[in-house]
């Protein structure tokens, strides 16, 4: 009962028309979720409904039509019983005819038609009286858009629901499709309008007896007023239908039945000659969806006149220049605008649909001119832009023609294609065998430029229709292209060979010529094996003979890549071998020979560019390369000479750079490379003596990184046979007797840098395959490892405190060495023999300090050079500690921050350059390394580490600095500081901007006065500059804008680095955001400053100056 | 007071495309001189008082009609008012002015005046400005 009370509530509301939208809404929800749980029936809420459906107020029944028409919108999914959505039906269909109570009774009808799928669906016979009803009672076009709308979505339905049905009404219903939709002008009601008529035509295909073709003529009067659509107004309404959709729903609308052919080609035609773009491109979209629903019959008799319009359609572009340039190399090499693009699509469908088509384009006097026009002028650049225009045209029109159907291509050829080899002088030869170069023949070409575009555009366009059978291969235009083949790769390859370098038009269409034969591929291709190789010869020898990096090169080098590809996708064995045979191995032949005029990067260049083509080539490249690494390598250590050394590291820095991204796509890849790693070390190995110079220093280097990344994309199996070399190296060298020296600082003391450069070599480049290593790899001997590793680095050797970080990062419990055993070696180990360390010393015992390494870190003994590297090494360890989240990482940072005082426990400072070590410490453990402990280098990363550290050593370093006496000690503490507020996640800063702001603004004063940190200046203005625009910091930055704006006017005018300049002008103008109040008063100190940077030398810093001098002057006027 | 516009039909030119300044950007050392394009940059959103077209599309302003000195710290402006009897012509030298005093530091001397005989009123005109 309660439910039936809130009801008649419910319908009340929904009946007043005097309530809002959102009440009727309310009420609306509420009747329907009743509905749906079945607490009230369709049936109960009729009768409830009943004084609402029947009043003789028209607005309230209106309503009440309206509500039941909406609830059975919402019931669409429910099932119903049969007689009531028929006496539903039934009831909407009689008050159509109240014009009153219409919009209720159209969005009724709609609801039923729409039931799909679910019990109780109307009948046909109902959907026929609906139908009629409408069409007695409903004029469309008086009715709002809305209301429209519903109509058209209503006859839309009827039509595709109950085709019988209407099919039964005969005439009548496409009547009345003409009556609705003559005159209307909205979008989405014509978006249905045109899909209306698409459904109508679909009803009556048959031409007999159709009413259709009684009426097709005024149902195209109605539909091509439309045509070229044009919308008048276009402001606003961003839920309107785009031009294109309903263009495109016009179009098959015209398109959808052959009736309309009589009306519709000739209006087309019509159109096609207006002058405006858009109706061109409607015109020609519109005749292509004609042309294949309308059949050849109906078409054929339009033929003569659509030729002439299609082809004015093609002429009017108006770009004429080709393009020589590289990468217009595998594309037509001219810009094509949008009639031209449907034109040319046009074009193409005529004559796939129809070959008789053909006959009219080979036919037309002013395509067979071209003969004249290409046998005028010899150079392009030479012709006028009118021959220019008819030969790219006649070419597109040839190509286009070509490319539609093997019997179009074979027409082409045979019209054209002795007429063309005859203007260009180029004759049949048949013994494909003959090499001979044959003066008389070729002393008779005549190479215009027009005509081998022509021949280039027409061999590639029809390189898709070769046969895939060897049966067919009788196919004429392939027979053509056989005859002249020898002759167009000779002609080709002597425009190529004859071309200068500053003439890129004969190179690129000897180049593209050569291309266009080499893509001619498949199982019956008029290009045979001998003159397959022998294109890749000529462009192999054109990479070769070059000097230097010249167009022709470059072209000839791309063509070969997409031959390359091209072999790949079609996976062509026979080809794919040649390839392998005269450009693979010719190239890598080169790269391990080097005597060759090319320079050699330009070797490696074109063979890593040519093998990454296909995964075979890579094997052979990286053998070869292997192999070009020895002999220079071997040839550099027997006879000493710079030259093959230099070759090695450009090698490594291809196999770097080209080959290790590219590990995951190709397979094996990982293999190969990791046997070059090994045959490396074999060479190393096998020398004797290594002794180097500068290029030598860049050779240690490339050859650092490049083991470092095989190691690091090396699967954990091959990491560890390298390492397994790489140690017996390292066993096998005078380095083992590094470990003996005991950790003392007697002995440290006399450490300098002795390493033979051999050693060093392998030093090194062991250091990178530990860096590389994952954790899961097997290290052998870690403990002696670690003291080689800590005495190596102490005499000044980076990559080994990088490789002892390494170590201690991802030591994990399978190996020999547990990570206490590590720390103990590398912290604890120290005090062996009784050396002069008084006893004072020892007893002054800081956290930490007491290990030999701190001690000599903060300077008890040992020359400031041992002291720093000491604290360069300890903060690499120190990184490595920290990144796998160990606690030690806090004693090696209380240890350095020591080195920062300005008096340590000593009761002495430190020295300068060591203080400036340890400052730099912090950027070290706190900033992502590129060289080592990163995720390339399977690292042990634990997450929010540098928050951690932050956390840690922040406030410690602010006690440090408050308390902090010397001014250098001052400035190394904000260095220190800066790193590391510079490298934590910009959020972290946010959370602590009241606390940080001052520290930050402190510092930023100390850096300014020295230009030697003027990067970590600029780093930690960016973390102002962020704190600056967040919500979060603006309450902070607020309270000490006086502050900030102090600084900042400061750094407008520091003078070591523009960028710093630039972004406190930008910050001074972000700070405008800040309440007017705070601001104002500091606006003559700002504006003065600002002005200054008008002079700026820079032109960026006074552009920043000038907008915001303007925001600043704003706020004084404002006042 | 004229009613209506003074000039109701000018002449509009493209827009000129110039290439932006990409190069060394970010390097500290040298030095970016003052060239004519900064002044001609500085007076892109003027727009002309009767149209919406800045006053290089209605050839008001060009290249050629900025000379700069940078060594003696002078810079001419000549502009070409669109008719002979442009009564905005002082208006537009004066936003020349008032433009360039934001823009400019302080040691350049600026003088504005109209191209020789396209005013009716050259006189007159460099008196106000």
């Amino acid at each position: 009962m309660a439910a039936l009370n809130n009801l008649t509530e419910h319908l009340e509301s929904f009946v007043d028309v005097t309530r809002s939208p959102s009440h009727h809404a309310d009420s609306l929800k509420a009747i329907a979720s009743s509905l749906e749980k079945g607490v009230l029936s369709i049936n109960q809420l009729v009768v409830e409904m009943d004084m609402y459906l029947t009043t003789t107020d028209d607005v309230i029944r209106a309503r009440g039509i309206l509500l039941l028409a909406e609830m059975l919108n919402h019931l669409k999914e429910k099932p119903l019983d049969t007689a009531v959505v028929q006496s539903l039906a039934g009831f909407f269909t009689a008050k159509l005819a109240e014009w009153k109570s219409v919009r209720g009774a159209l969005t009724g009808c709609l609801a039923l038609i729409k039931r799909k799928d679910v019990a109780g669906l109307v009948t046909a016979t109902d959907a026929e009286a609906m139908a009629k009803a409408m069409i007695k009672s409903v004029q469309v076009q008086s009715l709002a858009l809305h209301d429209r709308k519903i109509c058209f979505e209503l006859l839309e339905c009827l039509l595709e629901q109950y085709p019988e049905a209407m099919i039964n009404m005969g005439n009548l219903i496409v009547y009345a499709t003409c009556e609705a939709i003559d005159g209307e002008k909205d979008p989405p009601c014509l978006m249905i309008a045109f899909h209306i008529v698409e459904l109508l035509t679909q009803l009556f295909p048959s031409p007999s007896s159709s009413p259709l073709a009684a009426e097709a003529s005024d149902l195209f009067d109605i539909i091509s007023c439309y045509f070229p659509l044009h919308y008048t107004h276009t402001k606003g309404d961003e839920a309107s239908i785009p031009r294109e959709e309903l263009s495109r729903r016009l179009s098959l609308a015209i398109s959808s039945t052959p009736f309309f052919e009589p009306y519709a080609i000739p209006l087309l035609l019509e159109k096609l000659s207006s002058s405006l773009t858009v109706a061109k491109v409607d015109s020609l979209r519109c005749l292509n969806d004609c042309v294949v629903k309308y059949g050849v019959n109906r078409m054929k008799k339009h033929y003569k006149d659509l030729w002439p319009a299609l082809k004015d359609a093609l002429y009017s572009f108006t770009e004429t220049d080709l393009s020589f340039g590289l990468e217009s190399l595998t594309s037509p090499g001219f810009e094509m605008g949008e009639i031209h693009r449907e034109a040319v699509d046009l074009l193409q469908r005529l004559v796939k649909q129809d070959i008789s088509f053909l006959g009219l384009v080979v036919d037309d006097p002013r395509v067979n001119m071209i003969s004249d026009t290409i046998s005028r002028y010899s150079q392009f650049e030479d012709m006028p832009d009118t021959s220019k225009l008819e030969i790219l045209v006649v070419s597109q029109i040839l190509c286009v023609s070509a490319r539609a159907s093997v019997e179009s291509c074979n027409k082409i050829f045979e019209t054209f294609f002795f007429r063309l080899m005859n203007t260009l002088g180029i004759v049949e030869k048949v013994s494909s065998g003959d090499l001979v170069h044959n003066e008389n023949s070729t002393a008779s070409i005549k190479l215009y430029h027009g005509g081998l575009h022509l021949c280039i555009e027409l061999l590639t366009a029809s390189k898709d229709l070769i046969p895939s059978s060897e049966e067919s291969s009788s196919t004429p235009w392939c027979s053509i292209v056989n005859r002249f083949s020898v002759s167009l790769i000779e002609a080709f390859t002597s425009v190529v060979q004859s071309s200068y370098d500053e003439c890129s038009a004969d190179a690129y269409l000897g180049v593209k010529g050569l291309l266009a034969m080499g893509m001619l591929c498949g199982g019956s291709s008029p290009v045979s094996k001998s003159e397959f190789e022998k294109i890749l010869k000529t462009l192999t020898s054109i990479i070769t003979a070059q000097r230097a990096k010249t167009v022709k090169w470059e072209l000839a080098l791309k063509a070969l890549i997409c031959m390359g590809s091209f072999i790949d996708r079609y996976s062509e064995r026979e080809k794919a071998m040649s390839y392998m045979g005269v450009v693979v191995e010719n190239l890598v032949s080169l790269a391990c020979s080097s005597h060759c005029s090319l320079p050699y990067p330009m070797i490696l260049e074109a063979t890593s560019e040519v093998c990454s083509t296909r995964p075979q080539y890579v094997e052979k490249m990286v053998q070869g390369f292997e192999e070009a690494f020895c002999s220079s390598f071997s040839d550099f250590y027997v006879n000493g000479n710079s030259k093959p050394i230099e070759n090695c590291s450009q090698l490594l820095e291809c196999v770097t750079n080209k080959l290790l991204p590219r590990v995951t796509e190709i397979d094996g890849l990982e293999k190969f490379l990791v046997h070059f790693a090994i045959s490396m070390w074999n060479q190393i190995e096998s020398s004797v003596v290594f002794s180097y110079d500068v290029s030598g220093r860049e050779f240690v280097e490339a050859a650092m990184k490049t083991m470092r990344q095989i190691v690091g994309v090396a699967l954990v199996d091959s990491q560890n046979s390298i390492i397994q070399k790489a140690y017996n190296v390292i066993s096998s060298s005078t380095l083992p007797a590094m470990e003996s020296i005991p950790l003392t600082f007697a002995a440290l003391e006399g450490l300098h840098r002795d390493l033979s450069t051999r050693d060093e070599l392998i030093l090194s480049l062991f250091a990178s395959v530990i860096i590389g290593a994952s954790p899961k790899a097997s290290l052998p001997d870690v403990k002696s490892l670690i003291k080689l590793f800590m005495v190596s680095f102490l005499k000044g050797y980076i990559p080994a405190a990088q490789a002892l970080g390494s170590i201690v990062n991802k030591l994990g419990i399978s190996s020999d060495c547990s990570l206490e055993e590590a720390c103990d070696i590398i912290f604890h180990q120290s005090f062996a023999s009784g050396n002069n360390i008084s006893s004072d010393d020892t007893d002054k015992t800081i956290c930490g300090s007491e290990t030999l390494l701190s001690k000599i870190c903060l300077g008890f003994y040992g020359s400031v050079d041992l002291q720093t590297r000491a604290i360069t090494g300890l903060a690499w360890i120190g990184k490595g500690l920290l990144m796998r989240g160990d606690g030690r990482v806090n004693e090696i940072a209380l240890v350095l921050m020591e080195c920062l005082k300005s008096s340590n426990s000593s009761g002495n400072a430190l020295h300068p350059s060591a203080m400036k070590h340890a400052a730099d410490a912090f950027l070290i453990l706190m900033s992502d390394s590129e060289v080592c402990l990163n995720r390339k280098f399977h690292a042990v990363i634990r997450p929010l580490y540098k928050q951690r550290f932050f956390s840690i050593t922040v406030p410690i370093l602010e006690s440090l600095i408050v308390n902090s006496q010397t001014p250098l000690s001052r400035t190394m503490l904000h260095v220190a500081l800066a790193h590391v507020i510079s490298n934590v996640p910009v959020t972290v800063i946010l959370d602590n901007t009241k606390k940080l702001l001052p520290m930050i603004l402190e510092g930023l004063s100390a850096l300014s006065v020295d230009a030697v940190d003027k990067e970590t200046l600029f780093s930690l203005l960016l973390v102002l500059s962020g704190t600056l625009t967040d919500i979060k910091g603006q309450q902070s930055v607020s309270d000490n804008a006086h502050k900030i704006i102090e600084c900042l006017v400061k750094l407008t005018s520091y003078r070591h680095l523009m960028v710093v300049r630039e972004t406190a002008i930008q910050c001074l103008a972000t700070l405008l955001e800040l309440p007017h109040g705070r601001i104002y008063p500091f606006r003559r100190e700002v504006l003065q400053a600002v002005t200054k940077a008008l002079d700026d030398p820079k032109r960026r810093v006074r552009e920043e100056a000038i907008k915001c001098r303007q925001a600043w002057t704003s706020i004084t006027s404002r006042s | 007071m004229t009613l209506g516009l003074v000039n109701a039909n000018p002449v509009v030119q493209a827009k000129k495309e110039r290439i932006a300044r990409t190069l060394n950007q970010y390097k500290d050392d040298g030095l970016d001189p003052l060239d004519i394009y900064d002044i001609l940059s500085s007076f892109l959103n003027i727009r002309d008082p009767e149209h919406p077209y800045s006053l290089e599309q209605l050839s008001v302003l060009s290249e050629d009609s900025i000379t700069l000195d940078d060594n003696l710290n002078r810079i001419l402006i000549t502009f070409t008012p669109t008719i002979q009897h442009c009564s905005m012509a002082t208006i537009i030298g004066l936003c020349l002015r008032a433009k360039l005093k934001e823009c400019l530091p302080l040691h350049y001397k600026v003088d504005i005046r109209v191209s020789p005989g396209s005013h009716a009123d050259e006189a007159s005109g460099k008196e106000v400005i």
